[in-house]
């Protein structure tokens, strides 16, 4: 068996009255992309804001790196963050700081004695590796949401986590920029040797990036497998039907 | 299982239990900023940064206003004074007027309006667009770097700013007064310095800090507890003016019955 890096078990957290996961078990495995997918409301981002500690479950198990998240103390929790990689529906760039200032800000809190010339020299690699070396100091208002996406993801690398996040990686993109960040997702992986968990509720993002895919519905994981064992034959009428709203009707 | 919140029954009634809630929370986001405020690491580079911003880019408004303020109090002053022939004291009760009060309520006041809103505005937007969570994911404390920075910097810039504007209104009392009585300056600031005792530069000054920190802190609660999109990101703003410039008064009110008692004593 590969090596567990996520290991979700009956996971159950609500807002309220309402029930979000409802006893969610995933694993994820050392190198592998999966692809989290479900309709819009279905907790997808709330599974994987538990995981960096951002929200708390109400219940399970969420063991990261083989470490019980919920348990863990400030400093053990932020020691953690630093291995994981998360990257934001809207990029979640800082509006106030050029491209630079938004990638210098997790690297020098971090990681202490590096001299100027490493950082800029980190910086202008990672900027090089995701295709906007030229935007290092524009404002993140000067660039388009394709770009923002791009620097978002370089931002989150600096600090080389094992694991990466995408929250809605290709949400509000036009269909060429989406499979621009397709191919970025796939070449972090295979030059970053990470990790991914990618929550979309776009199929051709699952196809194009997922290793296997799950699906969440009603709070559970209704199918997880390859792409192709989850969609094309489905038998679930609600899995089917968002095969066919993306592949057909669209 | 937890007990989800929703199933708890209220305490007393709703509206109560969340003014209370309320209070808690604000409590306790104030104690954290004492606790956090001399815990390392230290972010003094951003702390210069809103220095600036709060201090320097508040002049233009700061001197337009106190000059103003000057020039109105005097005029307004004059007609009374001079019904007694008594147009001479105008120095000294423009002097005690502007240092114990108009200074240190006039440059809160406007700072409530201006940096206030500002804050909250700005770490308001930061909440709703994720920019909080981002630096917390980045093992970055967002408290730290958001709030003990904007509470640290308005703290010592409106002690600054209210120095200023107390000049600043002076000069324009002198303006005022010169321009219908023979005074030269030297006579004026001899009679304002005069009349000014150093419980009046102490206390204005412990005031100011006092306006400066509610400022802050009112900013920043009320921009990272924000919610519902750009409609909490307004009420955010709109919140951290009004709140700040009822703190205000009643801190203005408490610290005079304080002052005045050391006066009497």
């Amino acid at each position: 068996m590969e090596d567990k890096v996520v290991e979700i078990r009956g996971l159950e957290k609500s807002f309220g009255d309402l029930d979000v996961l409802k006893g969610v078990d995933l694993d994820l495995y050392k190198g592998e992309n999966l692809v989290v997918l479900g309709k819009s409301g279905s907790g997808k981002s709330v599974l994987i804001k538990i995981m960096v500690g951002l929200l708390k479950q109400d219940e399970g198990l969420m063991k990261v790196l083989g470490k019980e998240v919920s348990t863990l103390k400030t400093k053990d929790l932020n020691e953690l963050r630093l291995r994981i990689g998360f990257s934001f529906q809207n990029s979640a760039l800082y509006d106030s700081m050029t491209v630079r200032e938004n990638m210098e800000f997790p690297l020098v809190r971090n990681i202490k004695n590096l001299t100027k010339k490493e950082i800029t020299m980190k910086i202008e690699g990672l900027l090089d590796s995701v295709g906007l070396p030229q935007s290092i100091n524009q404002m993140p208002s000067e660039l388009s949401g394709g770009q923002k996406k791009r620097i978002g993801v370089a931002r989150t690398l600096i600090l080389e986590p094992e694991i990466m996040l995408y929250d809605e990686p290709t949400a509000g993109l036009d269909p060429i920029t989406c499979g621009e960040i397709n191919t970025l997702i796939t070449q972090v992986r295979e030059e970053y040797n990470t990790s991914s968990i990618v929550i979309t509720h776009d199929l051709t993002c699952a196809k194009e990036t997922g290793d296997r895919v799950a699906v969440l519905l009603d709070g559970q994981f209704d199918a997880v497998g390859t792409f192709e064992e989850v969609f094309p034959n489905a038998e679930d009428k609600r899995i089917k039907s968002f095969y066919d709203y993306n592949f057909i009707n669209s | 299982m937890t007990e989800k919140a929703a199933d708890r029954k209220p305490l007393l009634s709703k509206k109560i239990d969340k003014f209370f809630t309320g209070l808690a929370d604000a409590w306790n986001f104030v104690r954290r900023f004492f606790k956090e405020v001399f815990m390392p690491p230290y972010e003094f580079k951003e702390v210069i940064h809103q220095c600036y911003r709060i201090g320097v880019e508040s002049l233009p408004l700061i001197s337009l206003t106190g000059f103003i303020v000057g020039i109105v109090f005097t005029n307004q002053s004059r007609p009374s004074l001079s019904e007694f022939g008594a147009t001479s004291w105008l120095p000294s009760l423009i002097s005690i007027a502007v240092v114990r009060a108009m200074g240190p309520l006039v440059t809160a006041l406007i700072a409530a309006g201006k940096v206030g809103s500002s804050i909250g505005a700005e770490i308001g937007s930061m909440k709703v667009t994720e920019q909080i969570d981002a630096m917390e994911v980045s093992a970055t404390n967002p408290f730290k770097f958001l709030v003990v920075t904007r509470v640290i910097a308005t703290t010592l810039m409106i002690p600054i700013l209210v120095m200023y504007t107390d000049f600043v209104a002076l000069m324009g009392s002198f303006l005022s007064v010169s321009a219908n009585e023979k005074v030269s300056m030297t006579t004026f600031f001899v009679q304002v310095f005069e009349s000014i005792s150093f419980l009046d530069i102490t206390s204005s000054v412990l005031k100011s800090l006092l306006f400066g920190f509610t400022i802050g802190i009112v900013g920043c609660y009320k921009g990272y507890n924000s919610s519902k999109g750009t409609e909490g990101v307004g009420r955010a703003a709109n919140a951290a003016v009004v709140m700040a410039m009822f703190l205000i008064f009643i801190e203005e009110l408490l610290v005079l019955q304080i002052v005045n008692a050391i006066r009497a004593f």
